[in-house]
Formats: C-alpha cells, sequence, structure tokens
C-alpha cells in the first residue's frame, strides 16, 4: 500500500506526493505519455533518441547532469513502447534543484546540433551492443514485426534499423519535442523525504508557467485478430538453437491481464515453475526455458521461450513446449500451486516498497494507465482469480492461430574450449 | 518574474547515519548481527561462509557448490525445496562470491516459521545428488557456449586469467573444468565450508524476539561443526606484466576492451582517495572517460572504471565496447585522459562536484534495514568495522585538487595496464 496525494496545475501538470520520513533522500520522477508506438512507420527509435537528447541541455540550463551532480543527485530515464520516464534521486534538502532542472527541460530544450550529433552515435552503439554484436540480440527485431502487423508494437524500441536513427534531424526533434513533452501529457510522481505542502509550493514555483499545450491524442491502428499460425526461422551464427513462440494477450488495463500475468508464472517462475520442473530439470531437454508477459499497455504478448539441448531436435522441442502448454488448457489446476504463484505476488508487492524510486515509478505508471489507486488495488486483482479463470484463459491464448513462432538455428556446431 | 538561469541554492549533504547491529556469539560459534527495524514485515537472513582453499584453487568446484545447496538434502529433493520455498512467497539465493558463499532467504514475517526449517535442512544434510550435478554441468556447458560468443565476457575472461592466473580469482569456466566437477569433491568441500564455525549470519528486518528464539533454536543447539579447518591457503598471484592482448573477431561490429591492473583493496588508507580519482576518471556518468568519449565523441554507449576490491588483493578495470573502426581511438584517448590526470591539476569546481556526487550517492544508498546490513558487511570481512565510513566521507570532504594529483601520480599509470581487445584491433 503506498499513500499518496494528488493536484494537477492549471496547464494540466498531474502531480502525486508521496512521503516517506524514514529515508533522508527525495525522489523525482517524471513520465511523459509518448513511446515508441507514438512514431511514425518511418522514423522508429525515434522516442528513444529523444530521450538521450533531454540530457543535451534545456533553454536556460546548458548542462543538465552537472548541477546535479553538484547537489549529490542522481538520473536516469528509460523509454519504452508505451512510455518514456525521467528520474532524479537526490539528498531531499536539495529537492528544489530537481524541480528546476525538471521544469526547464519541460518547457524548452536548447535543441543542439552537436548534442543530436553526438546521441545519434551513442544511439547506434547501444543499437550495435545490445542488439546486433550480442548471439539472439536481434529477437525483438524479429519477434515484433512477426506478431504485430499493424500495430506499432512492430518496431523495438530501439527502432526497426539504424538507417532511422542516423537519419533523424533536428525539424524532427522539435516537433515532437513541442507534440509530445507538454505538462498535460505528463505525471510528475515526488517521493521520500518531502511534503505536501512543500512540492505544492515547488511545483507552483517552477511548473505553472510553463505554457499549457493540447495533450496529443493517440489514434493507433488496432491489431487485428490473428487466424493462421506464423513462423520465421533463421540460420544464424548463434552457438545453439533457439525457440520463441509469442501469443497475443489482453492489455495491461484489461480484468483479464493479471489472470494472463498468472499465467506465465506459473510456468516459469521459480524453480517450482512447471516448465522449468518438466524441461530442465526432471528430464534433461532443456538447458534454459523461460515464460513471460511484455507488460504492454496495448494487447500484449505472452512469450513462451527455450534453447533445447543438443539432443532434443527442434520439432520435439517445439511438441514439448506445446505440451506444457496443453496441460494448462486441459487440466484444472490445484489450488495449493495457485495459491502459491499469489504468494509471490504479494511478497514481492511488499518488497517493491522498500524503495522510494520503485514506489514513485510505480504510481506514475498507474497513473498513465488511468489511475495512480489501481496499484494499491493490484494485489486484489490476482488474489481473486481461480482455477477455472487459469484454464480459460490458457484456452483463449494457447492455441497455434494465435501463435508467432521463432526459431535460430546455429549455423555450426562450436564447441566451448 | 522566475530567473531560471540561476541553480537554487545550495545545501549541504549530510553524512549518513549508520544502524550498529546486535552482535550474538551462539555456542557452536555462529557469530550473529541482527539490524532490526520493524517498518516493513520482512526478514532477510544472509548465512555468508568463507571460502576454504585447503588442496587447490580450483574455485569453479565453490562455485558449483554454492549453487548446489539447494539441489537436494537426504529428506528433501530439489523439487521439494524448490516447492516449499516458492509457495511460501519466499526466496532463497546462493550467492557466489569471490571470497564467500552466501545463502540468502527473503521472507514475510508471517511465513518465516515454515521456511526456516528448510533453510537448516540445506545447511546440514545437503547431498549433491548426482543427477542434479549432471544437468548443472551440461545446462552451464551450453551457457558458456553461449556467453563466449559474446566479446565482452571473453575480454573480461582474458581480464581475470591474466592477471589472477591459476589463483582462486583468475579461475574461469571451461568445458574441461565442469566435466571434472563431480560429488565427492563437492561433499568434501561442503563438510569443510558449511560449518557454523565458518558462519556469519546476518539478520535484518523485522528481528522480533520471536524470530531471534526460532533461529537459537535452530541453528544453534541443532548445528554442530563437523570437521575441524586446517591448512587454509592464501592465494598466491603471477607477477603482473603489462602487456596487450588481442582476440580478433573477424565477424565483430564492435570491439570490447577492458584494461586494467592489480591494485590495494578496502584495508589500504588511500582507498577511499583511489575511489575519489576513480569516480572523476571513470566512474559516474559525468566522468572524464564518459564526457570525453561518449558524450564528446559518440564512440560507445557506455564506458567506465572501478577500483575493486577483494579479500587477498583487488584490481582496477576501465571497460567500453566501441565500433571496430574507433577502437584505437577510443584506446588513444583514454591515454590521453590519464595524461591529463597526471600533468594538469583537477579543476576546483570538478573536484567539489565529485565530492558532492559521491556524497549524495552515499547518502542514496541507504534506502531500508537492508542496505545498513550491507554497508557493515563490506566492511565487517575485511576487519573493519563501521567507523570506515566515518573516515571515507572525512577523506571525501577533504580532498583536494593537490590530493587528487597525488593519488593519480601513485595509482593510475596507463603504460602499467594490462590492455585486452576483443573484436578488431583496428
Amino acid at each position: 500500500m503506498i499513500n499518496y496525494q494528488r493536484f494537477t496545475l492549471d496547464n494540466g501538470l498531474c502531480v502525486l506526493v508521496h512521503e516517506d520520513h524514514t529515508t533522508a533522500m527525495a525522489c523525482v520522477n517524471i513520465v511523459y505519455d509518448v513511446g515508441a508506438r507514438d512514431e511514425s512507420p518511418d522514423k522508429t527509435g525515434f522516442a528513444h533518441l529523444f530521450e538521450h537528447l533531454m540530457f543535451g541541455g534545456s533553454v536556460n540550463i546548458p548542462n543538465y547532469d552537472t548541477p546535479l551532480q553538484e547537489v549529490g543527485g542522481e538520473n536516469n530515464a528509460f523509454t519504452s513502447n508505451d512510455i518514456t520516464n525521467y528520474y532524479i534521486t537526490l539528498p531531499s534538502a536539495n529537492l528544489e534543484t530537481a524541480f528546476w532542472l525538471e521544469s526547464d527541460r519541460m518547457l524548452s530544450l536548447a535543441f543542439s546540433e552537436q548534442s543530436l550529433d553526438v546521441q545519434r552515435n551513442v544511439v547506434s552503439e547501444e543499437f550495435k551492443q545490445r542488439y546486433l554484436n550480442q548471439p539472439y540480440g536481434d529477437v525483438w527485431l524479429r519477434l515484433r514485426p512477426l506478431a504485430y502487423k499493424e500495430h506499432p508494437y512492430r518496431w523495438a524500441t530501439i527502432g526497426k534499423e539504424l538507417r532511422h536513427i542516423e537519419e533523424a534531424t533536428m525539424a524532427d526533434v522539435k516537433a515532437f519535442f513541442f507534440k509530445h513533452y507538454v505538462p498535460s501529457n505528463a505525471i510528475m510522481v515526488v517521493a521520500g523525504d518531502v511534503t505536501f505542502n512543500q512540492v505544492k509550493a515547488l511545483a507552483e514555483k517552477w511548473f505553472a508557467d510553463i505554457p499549457m499545450r493540447p495533450k496529443p491524442i493517440r489514434k493507433l491502428p488496432v491489431e487485428p485478430k490473428q487466424l493462421a499460425p506464423r513462423r520465421e526461422e533463421v540460420h544464424a551464427d548463434v552457438p545453439v538453437n533457439s525457440i520463441y513462440i509469442a501469443f497475443h494477450g489482453p492489455g495491461r488495463t484489461h480484468p483479464d491481464y493479471p489472470i494472463m500475468d498468472l499465467l506465465s508464472d506459473i510456468l516459469s517462475r521459480g524453480s517450482s515453475s512447471r516448465l522449468y520442473r518438466a524441461l530442465v530439470k526432471d528430464q534433461p531437454l532443456f538447458s534454459e526455458v523461460n515464460a513471460y508477459v511484455c507488460g504492454s499497455i496495448d494487447p500484449n504478448l505472452i512469450v513462451v521461450e527455450g534453447k533445447p539441448l543438443p539432443h532434443v531436435d527442434m520439432a520435439e522441442a517445439e511438441t514439448l513446449l506445446w505440451n506444457q502448454l496443453d496441460i494448462l488448457k486441459t487440466e484444472l489446476m490445484n489450488d495449493a500451486e495457485l495459491q502459491k504463484v499469489k504468494n509471490k505476488i504479494e511478497s514481492t508487492m511488499v518488497f517493491a516498497e522498500l524503495s522510494i524510486l520503485d514506489k514513485a515509478m510505480n504510481l506514475a505508471f498507474f497513473e498513465v494507465l488511468g489511475n495512480a489507486d489501481w496499484y494499491n488495488q493490484e494485489v486484489d486483482r490476482y488474489l481473486a482469480i481461480t482455477p477455472s479463470a487459469i484454464q480459460r484463459m490458457a484456452q483463449e491464448i494457447f492455441i497455434p492461430e494465435n501463435s508467432s513462432t521463432l526459431i535460430y538455428y546455429a549455423k555450426k556446431q562450436q564447441h566451448a574450449e | 518574474m522566475l530567473n531560471r538561469v540561476i541553480a537554487p541554492l545550495r545545501h549541504d549533504i549530510q553524512d549518513i547515519t549508520l544502524v550498529q547491529p546486535d552482535e550474538v556469539v551462539f555456542d557452536n560459534g555462529l557469530r550473529v548481527f541482527v539490524f532490526n527495524a520493524p517498518t516493513q514485515e520482512l526478514v532477510k537472513a544472509e548465512f555468508i561462509f568463507q571460502n576454504i582453499f585447503d588442496g587447490s584453487e580450483n574455485s569453479l568446484l565453490h562455485t558449483c557448490a554454492c549453487h548446489m545447496l539447494k539441489e537436494g538434502t537426504e529428506t528433501r529433493t530439489s523439487a521439494q525445496i524448490a516447492a516449499e520455498i516458492d509457495f511460501y512467497g519466499a526466496y532463497l539465493m546462493p550467492e557466489y562470491s569471490f571470497d564467500q558463499t552466501a545463502l540468502t532467504l527473503y521472507s514475510l514475517n508471517k511465513h518465516l516459521s515454515a521456511v526456516l526449517p528448510v533453510v537448516h535442512d540445506i545447511l546440514n544434510n545437503a547431498i549433491f545428488p548426482e543427477a542434479e550435478l549432471e544437468t548443472y554441468i551440461r545446462n552451464n556447458k551450453q551457457t558458456l557456449q553461449i556467453s563466449l560468443q559474446k566479446n565482452e565476457y571473453v575480454a573480461r575472461r582474458l581480464f581475470f586469467t591474466t592477471l589472477f592466473g591459476e589463483s582462486r580469482y583468475g579461475r574461469v569456466p571451461t568445458k574441461e573444468a565442469y566435466d571434472k566437477l563431480n560429488k565427492e569433491d563437492l561433499v568434501a568441500l561442503y563438510q569443510k565450508q558449511i560449518q557454523p564455525q565458518n558462519c556469519t549470519l546476518i539478520l535484518s528486518g523485522n528481528i522480533t524476539g520471536d524470530v531471534l528464539k526460532q533461529i537459537r533454536e535452530l541453528f544453534d543447539v541443532q548445528w554442530a561443526n563437523t570437521v575441524r579447518i586446517n591448512n587454509i591457503l592464501t592465494p598466491e598471484f603471477p607477477v603482473f606484466i603489462p602487456k596487450t592482448v588481442i582476440e580478433e573477431r573477424t565477424d565483430a561490429l564492435q570491439s570490447a576492451i577492458r584494461l586494467g591492473m592489480p591494485a590495494i583493496n578496502r584495508i589500504h588508507p588511500d582507498f577511499p582517495a583511489i575511489q575519489f580519482v576513480n569516480t572523476l576518471l571513470g566512474g559516474y556518468f559525468g566522468s572524464r572517460l564518459m564526457r570525453n568519449i561518449r558524450e564528446d565523441k559518440g564512440f560507445t554507449y557506455s564506458i567506465g572504471s572501478a577500483f575493486a576490491s577483494l579479500q587477498h588483493t583487488g584490481f582496477f578495470t576501465i571497460a567500453a565496447e566501441v565500433d571496430i573502426t574507433n577502437t584505437h581511438k577510443t584506446l588513444a584517448e583514454i591515454e590521453k585522459e590519464f595524461d591529463i590526470l597526471h600533468n594538469t591539476q583537477a579543476p576546483e569546481e570538478e573536484v567539489a562536484l565529485v565530492k558532492n556526487y559521491i556524497l549524495g550517492s552515499i547518502l542514496g544508498t541507504i534506502e531500508s534495514i537492508f542496505s545498513h546490513a550491507d554497508k557493515f558487511k563490506a566492511v565487517y570481512f575485511y576487519g573493519l568495522d563501521l567507523s570506515y565510513y566515518t573516515r571515507y566521507n572525512e577523506i571525501i570532504r577533504n580532498m583536494t585538487t593537490a590530493d587528487v594529483q597525488r593519488i593519480a601520480n601513485t595509482y593510475f599509470d596507463y603504460d602499467n595496464l594490462l590492455k585486452i581487445v576483443v573484436g578488431r584491433n583496428n
């Protein structure tokens, strides 16, 4: 349970305050309701590149990082397909510095050509380091366009290709900023050793004069229902074969989302989970196996993946994974196993309350979803799930027509030294 | 009218105030440190064992023994252990580090009495079943195959083997070494190492009288020492010879660069000052290496440096992944930064900034009672106590530009670094 208070400035900026005086630190977390799904198909990777440019100086402050470090603060940011999230932690005595910095870059950036040049290179190196120069690094560059045909989730946050990043212009940067980085499209959460009145006064002082601009209206294409199984097989320079099966599932705010989430927990959370027991431990069939939900706001993917051992061929590996999914469809699970995954959800929520930054990020994300209160109601939604709900969900999701299968075949047999 | 050009007033950053643990020594020799804070209904129990080497320095055996602790006891199978721990929403994690083997339990208070007996069973009756060992070996060999295709992993591996040779710190996994693991060696190591006289238990969270009573019942009276610990080896390291090691990978897009050398560890009085200079050079986002090589040249997504402390030595390291065409240019820029560090006094403003940055980040490491336990752990095994942090902060607060140069000239020497490039030497 995270307590908080909320207020909204006249320009539309929504602010949440969570007081926690057991720490000497404060945290300022700002989420902008813009992600890779808001990009145009010929300029992908831009939301993320833009996140880098947010550190390249703002209209009145040439350097973002230095003044923050001078007061003992740290910051970072991340971009997903849905949102862009910026955060600062600093000694609470210096809270105002965070307001000064964040409000100036919400007001306007410096739009420095030099920063754009350098960050294009930095992001290109990030692209290579994470997605190209790694075995299996390009999984999501392949799996997304296989599973999504219309919705912008068909490209990864880093972008479809390096070229899109290399071709980004200053005009793109400005247009993106003035459309998406507006007060009404942002949610600020201030947590830690702060008081509500202090935050309210600082917010009024630093953010109130930022001009109001309309919150952009999102009109994304709806992904049509998948009607037939999809498949891509690649022969790549990877050491061992690998398989990924992605299924469409409900979006983050759909009542069925927690059911799908528990489904993935039953399959692969912890060393007592089904896939791990059946395919890695009880019988030597896979070296690793995993299932997880993407957690996207719009209709999601749930992915089942594994690396079969050398003596298991790919057709057999695929059958073995499907057998486990079929058991969930045909057999009602017992209460004890369901209780187990629920207990894990409950304890994880308690652990998430140890850090002010985690608390601030969770509140901000749920406020973007619609209401920060939902975070506090989340556990109850999980605890109410029944074995028959799990079975129904498995029957809806785990069918061939709803699947996109990506297979890597190792090109050559390699041996560890 | 609001003046947005001028920064708000800066306030001094306070020092951390650390929680002093209560210490109890059980009759069996187990040392227990208690960090109590009843704010959350959580308990963390860390059973930490010194890694014991008495015949060889084959640390792969220790790694395996650590990760296989949960794989079966005389009365519980691996599956039963997993099911019991998972059912109660608890986490039980074996954690191996260069000098210690730890088994860490996280649990809600309300489930603690259900999961503690499982931990007790593991620490007394683990059997390392053959079938589980085969699985461990098979899966780790496959994981190794994948890792060996990552330039960054290969560079890190070359770094440790070159620096620490055949000692415990220099051993890296190989297919052959995995094949040599066997049950007898694991059981022998377990019997020597997993004993109360070789264990430190750190309890943090809501440690009530009832929690302590349960701990004492299980881990004092019902946990006996089995064998004497003799002939403990101290590691010997090869003579360090700085050299350049290139591993060509014709298909690489990026080169993994890793530089470094052996160094002093936390016990040395200069360690805090070295951390200061390292932070300035490559230890944070605003460091000279990041500003030059990422933020000015755009050669890399990330570059960083660190001084790490081990029980018997320490090491300095710099790591980055860069486009193959910028490999030489990056090395040249790193060398340039060392030259500047030696030849030009750091500006007062930069020294002031690094001071505040470090003081703020130390303050930020304290999030919950668990953080207090972490701070204690980081010094305890070096024979230091919490006054280390008072000294540390004092040294950081008093650093001058002259100190920076003195430390740089004593401990930072580009010509004396081991230089590893995995990728293309362009």
